[in-house]
């Protein structure tokens, strides 16, 4: 299953996902409004449409100050590792029966390849602002993201091992029954925890902990560079739900309404679900993050891991 | 685990709850009547100014945002040739009001006095004055006051009695 036009592809899921990513700044303030019981940005344009009109002028306005005593080639290219790595994963979301930019038969290899690379861009971030807690930032950020990227993996391998293929398409395919949510709850929990983790949202929000680390590893970023930081953070969102969606919730399967808008639905859910978990739970410390990750999320993947592959064993 | 589950949970309700937020200008708030806000000057019920200069305004104010200059008219009743308050500097604490023997200044309930130079924000004595009497309708100083000014005399204020004629209790 290929795009019949992959140049339109490109261009249509590239703007898709910057346009959702943007627009996610207003529906993240109005949410979290929502849930303080406040009403968020509400001003400009209808319902504060407009907000990210004004964001997005402002933000490219700003003065793009580089301190004298950065690194300065690694502080300029930080900020488009985050960027670059989350936008080659969205390649390989199968968007609709047809839309997607390559069907990759590692699709989902390529993305946690993708989801590792993006690590580069907070480290170095961190490491070339040469700013004490850039630098614990960045370096929360390299272990946090390094340990919760292998039980991510593993969570994902049930359903590699239940569709029986690593390519994004064949697996929502595999979902025509039943949706993996159902055969792979364990795995569905697992990912979404490690998805928080990967994102660096709340509740894992460690490296930019802005009670600790003023900003954690882009302290020292303003203007635009801070905008790919915030963007790309919105991106990653946006990723992990599309991912969700596709690999746990039959992507665009879904009745009577075209595959596209199923999508949709289900990756604006999670999106949701990302902002309220944001409004209600506060952050753990360090050591607590790790241990969690090593002690419970590990093993419990590893055990989900050798269930289901039991299971396919005696079953197929 | 429970806990994190039900404080999702939990703050998933909020969705159905009112919002507090008031929107401001198309919606006021509620002011208390005794709400400290923009500071007046008020006339007593036969038209008057009550102020009578004494001072202890300016010298009650903690920010020193007030500035008055008393004079005394033809008929010896003082008020103040000047009165001015620096609105860029009051803290709205209400002391000056606490102060004030006469009820003359009073804080009301308004606050939309937003400006665009911080010299605006000073009032002069035409800024602060109003007409009526403000929180205290039917009180008036020189009429319960004993002391002497043009048109009333000692003993002719309101619940005074003449004074006595020390004369007139010689055995």
């Amino acid at each position: 299953m290929t795009s019949p036009y992959p140049i339109l592809s490109i261009f249509v899921i590239v703007f898709a996902a910057l346009t959702i990513a943007a627009s996610l700044i207003w529906v993240e303030r109005r949410l979290l409004a929502l849930w303080q019981d406040r009403y968020g940005p509400n001003r400009t344009g209808s319902f504060g449409l407009l907000q990210v009109v004004a964001d997005a002028i402002k933000i490219f306005m700003k003065e793009d100050w580089i301190p004298p005593f950065v690194d300065k080639p690694v502080f300029i290219l930080a900020p488009a590792i985050v960027f670059i790595t989350v936008l080659m994963s969205f390649a390989v979301l199968p968007v609709a029966p047809g839309i997607i930019v390559s069907d990759l038969n590692i699709g989902l290899l390529f993305f946690l390849g993708m989801s590792s690379l993006g690590v580069y861009s907070v480290v170095l971030a961190g490491w070339a602002s040469d700013n004490k807690y850039a630098f614990i930032g960045g370096l929360r950020a390299a272990a946090q993201m390094l340990s919760y990227e292998v039980f991510m993996g593993l969570s994902l391998m049930g359903v590699v091992l239940l569709a029986g293929s690593f390519s994004l398409g064949a697996i929502v395919e595999a979902q025509r029954k039943l949706w993996f949510v159902i055969p792979q709850f364990p795995g569905f929990i697992l990912f979404l925890i490690a998805g928080f983790a990967e994102t660096r949202r709340i509740p894992f929000d460690l490296p930019e902990a802005e009670s600790e680390l003023v900003a954690g590893y882009h302290s020292e970023y303003s203007g635009m560079k801070f905008g790919m930081f915030f963007v790309g953070e919105y991106m990653g969102i946006t990723l992990i739900s599309a991912m969700i969606a596709v690999v746990f919730f039959g992507g665009y399967l879904g009745p009577v309404l075209p595959g596209v808008i199923w999508f949709l639905i289900k990756t604006f859910f999670f999106i949701c679900f990302f902002v309220l978990v944001r409004a209600s739970l506060p952050r753990p410390r360090f050591d607590q993050l790790m241990s969690w990750g090593w002690k419970v999320m590990l093993p419990l993947a590893l055990a989900n891991l050798l269930v289901t592959g039991a299971a396919v064993l005696i079953w197929r | 685990m429970f806990s994190i589950l039900r404080t999702i949970w939990y703050v998933f309700l909020h969705s159905f709850q009112k919002r507090v937020t008031v929107q401001y200008p198309e919606e006021k708030p509620y002011l208390a009547p005794r709400y400290r806000g923009r500071i007046i000057l008020s006339r007593d019920p036969d038209g008057g100014e009550r102020c009578v200069a004494c001072n202890l305004c300016a010298v009650a104010c903690p920010v020193d945002c007030i500035a008055l200059q008393a004079t005394e008219d033809e008929t010896g009743r003082r008020y103040p040739e000047f009165f001015r308050i620096n609105f860029s500097r009051c803290i709205f604490c209400g002391f000056c009001e606490e102060a004030c023997p006469t009820y003359a200044i009073q804080l009301t309930p308004d606050f939309e006095m937003g400006e665009f130079h911080r010299k605006n924000l000073v009032y002069e004595k035409e800024d602060l004055l109003i007409d009526g009497p403000g929180k205290y309708p039917g009180y008036n100083f020189w009429r319960v006051a004993g002391v002497k000014i043009g048109g009333k005399d000692k003993g002719e204020a309101a619940h005074e009695a003449p004074p006595v004629d020390v004369h007139s209790l010689l055995p």
